[in-house]
């Protein structure tokens, strides 16, 4: 368990560290500039820098904010991202636990994300922090809806809640060739669940200079931004386990163990995609985004899911 | 599409009023709008203007009108040298100088090139209104040789003060002719980087078609110029429409759509670069030899009692100076007619039940500058 515990945060602040690195760099490039370059060889050291620039700073709460829920909303967006870390699979090997409901543990804790963005956004008494929570809250609930219809194909094919059942039923094809349409509905309710531009409404700078962060600062701030950079960690590897097979790949030594390495290439590639639409899309109107999970994710994944029964049924 | 939202009057609780600026990203200065909102549509907007404010009219009226030159850049930093041509040109009308032809014509193309350069720059800044974050950088990447052609031969990157009661303080060189031709070929191959990878965009294209549709009336109302016009159809442009300096011997179009929302305008100054370049071109090709400064032009520039305008056509719209004088050095009354400030005069009509991104890429399509609001 305390190895867990100890796995669990050694990758929640190194993916944190690496995107954030990464994210810098690849917008930098994306945008002809180098990114960061300063301090250490590429500015390798910037994100430790800036990580003790957040941590000196001054926590700044507003007079007329409800201090005790401004403070838990930070904490309540960065502590549940562990949970859902003890149950993926990075290999056959290196798994915290393997339940038999571990797609449904993901879920229920990835979904705190939404009260923590509520709290903080309702807390800090500012109009433009409430806009993001309001935003936040009606998207994140409404991309569940598809996320976990599309899920849930996968889950009829394999007949089981465990993740690493669901990556071992992958051996010979991965499950992103026999559901594309999943996986696509997929992606797009990730993006939106982890409030990633181009769907980033909850904390749209040019309309809500930040939305529901606008008034945190130091490590408030921080947190959220671990909170999101973990979030995003999780639904990818969620993606890697539902369709792109887990820790398969081309047999390694070891394997047992060093599948994480495929694992990892794999989660990665999936966020070095978030990280390109980011930087290359323009942002999506509220309305738009919600027609667009109401009219068609929403139905597309259900007549996917009643495709993926018949089929299911007849074979 | 701007959706029409039943207005509740006696329900007034549940509308709250956002204070969207004096600082705020999409406000591009130091504009403040009051919106009051109902969810997050916007039923009543109201511009708040006056936190640049400078005075400038008034400090035309006390000094020399030679010396108020600096003056006309600082009031549109983007489109410095338009303005600095409609002073030049007020002043010379004003006491009957003639401009010699080569003058002409490096106003012409150096107005072109700084017009081309403010339009770069909306484009980069409107779209990241729209939450899109690299076009800018490639915007401003072009934009940049602009900056340093026009460095190389005024001495300064944007608040320009180059252009001369009766002609040019610097004349150009063959490095500017070279590498004007140089950015004129480079932004051409740019062009279609441009439109594959952002004007076509499916995103954009739902953020602007149909958002705060202008027709030739409104405009008309408010005093609407510029692309937002020509974008309801109307091909008035003051290059076009009362030719001024040698606009009228350059083969050159004027684009229009027909629609009025913001996609038209966006499209109209997009393709603005392209006629631009043209005229750079043919500027270039037959530019003449001469002298860069006329003949007689005197120390103390007495100017006739009397009412003077002249109006050029500035990125944005029209801009005209009224000059009343009594006969002396320093004019009686400077009246700057500056596009934007009638341009945001549409803004409470137009963006009323608009959603607030809807406001914000409305009011991003009206380029505004707001200097020169605040003048």
């Amino acid at each position: 368990m305390v190895v867990a515990a100890v796995c669990g945060a050694v990758i929640v602040f190194g993916n944190a560290l690496v995107m954030g690195y990464a994210e810098r760099k690849l917008a930098g490039h994306i945008m002809l500039r180098p990114g960061p370059m300063e301090v250490g060889p590429h500015g390798l050291y910037q994100l430790v820098i800036d990580g003790l620039k957040l941590m000196g700073k001054q926590l700044v709460i507003p007079k007329n904010a409800d201090k005790p829920l401004f403070m838990l909303a930070p904490l309540l967006a960065f502590a549940p991202v562990f949970v859902p870390l003890l149950v993926i699979p990075f290999s056959d090997k290196i798994q915290g636990f393997d339940l038999d409901v571990g797609l449904l543990l993901i879920l229920a804790f990835a979904s705190i994300n939404v009260l923590a963005i509520l709290i903080g956004g309702w807390s800090s008494n500012n109009k433009y922090s409430l806009f993001g929570a309001i935003r936040s809250v009606a998207q994140n609930v409404a991309y569940e809806i598809p996320m976990l219809l599309s899920l849930l194909a996968i889950i009829f094919m394999t007949n089981s809640f465990s993740l690493k059942e669901i990556a071992a039923a992958q051996s010979p094809v991965w499950f992103v060739i026999i559901q594309p349409l999943a996986f696509l509905i997929y992606i797009v309710a990730m993006v939106a669940e982890t409030n990633r531009a181009p769907f980033d409404l909850p904390e749209a700078e040019s309309e809500l200079t930040a939305g529901f962060h606008t008034e945190y600062s130091g490590m408030s701030f921080s947190l959220f931004v671990l909170g999101e950079y973990a979030n995003m960690f999780i639904v990818c590897s969620v993606a890697t386990v539902f369709f792109l097979g887990g820790d398969s790949g081309i047999p390694l030594p070891y394997f047992e163990y060093s599948g994480i390495i495929w694992f990892l290439m794999k989660v990665y590639a999936l966020m070095f995609f978030l990280v390109w639409i980011r930087w290359t899309y323009p942002r999506t109107r509220f309305d738009q985004l919600m027609n667009f999970c109401w009219k068609y994710l929403i139905p597309f994944s259900l007549v996917n899911l009643l495709i993926t029964v018949v089929m299911v049924k007849l074979l | 599409m701007s959706m029409n939202v039943e207005v509740l009057e006696d329900d007034k609780h549940h509308r709250y009023v956002l204070n969207m600026g004096p600082q705020h990203p999409s406000t591009h200065g130091v504009l403040r709008v009051l919106l009051e909102l109902e969810g997050e549509y916007a039923m009543n907007l109201l511009p708040v203007l006056g936190y640049g404010h400078r005075c400038h009219e008034k400090i035309a009226e006390f000094k020399p009108a030679k010396s108020f030159m600096p003056n006309t850049a600082r009031m549109d930093y983007l489109g410095a040298l338009i303005y600095n041509h409609g002073f030049a040109q007020l002043l010379e009308r004003a006491c009957g100088i003639e401009v010699p032809e080569r003058v002409e014509y490096i106003r012409v193309i150096t107005s072109e090139l700084n017009r081309i350069q403010s339009h770069l720059l909306w484009y980069g800044a409107y779209l990241l209104d729209l939450g899109a974050f690299t076009p800018i950088m490639y915007a401003f990447d072009d934009r940049e040789h602009i900056l340093d052609i026009l460095e190389d031969v005024t001495g300064s990157r944007l608040t320009y003060c180059y252009f001369r009661v009766g002609g040019v303080s610097k004349d150009i060189d063959d490095k500017f002719v070279t590498s004007t031709r140089a950015f004129v070929k480079r932004l051409r191959g740019r062009f279609p980087m441009y439109e594959d990878l952002v004007n076509g965009n499916v995103i954009l294209q739902n953020r602007l078609i149909d958002i705060g549709e202008l027709t030739p009336q409104t405009c008309a109302r408010y005093g609407v110029t510029g692309p937002l016009l020509r974008g309801t159809g109307v091909a008035y442009d003051i290059r076009r429409a009362e030719p001024y300096s040698i606009y009228s011997k350059f083969d050159f179009e004027i684009p229009t759509e027909t629609k009025g929302d913001c996609m038209a305008s966006f499209l109209v100054r997009f393709r603005e670069l392209e006629q631009s370049l043209r005229i750079i071109e043919q500027a270039l090709d037959s530019l003449p030899e001469g002298p860069i400064m006329a003949a007689k032009v005197p120390k103390k520039l007495k100017i006739p009692a009397g009412d003077y305008n002249s109006s050029v056509e500035a990125p944005r719209g029209e801009l005209s100076y009224y000059l009343v004088s009594d006969g002396s050095d320093v004019p009686y009354r400077l009246k700057v007619r500056t596009p934007s400030y009638s341009n945001l005069s549409i803004v409470p009509e137009v963006c009323q039940g608009m959603l607030i991104s809807d406001v914000v890429s409305a009011m991003g399509s009206l380029d505004l500058v707001i200097p020169e609001i605040d003048r």
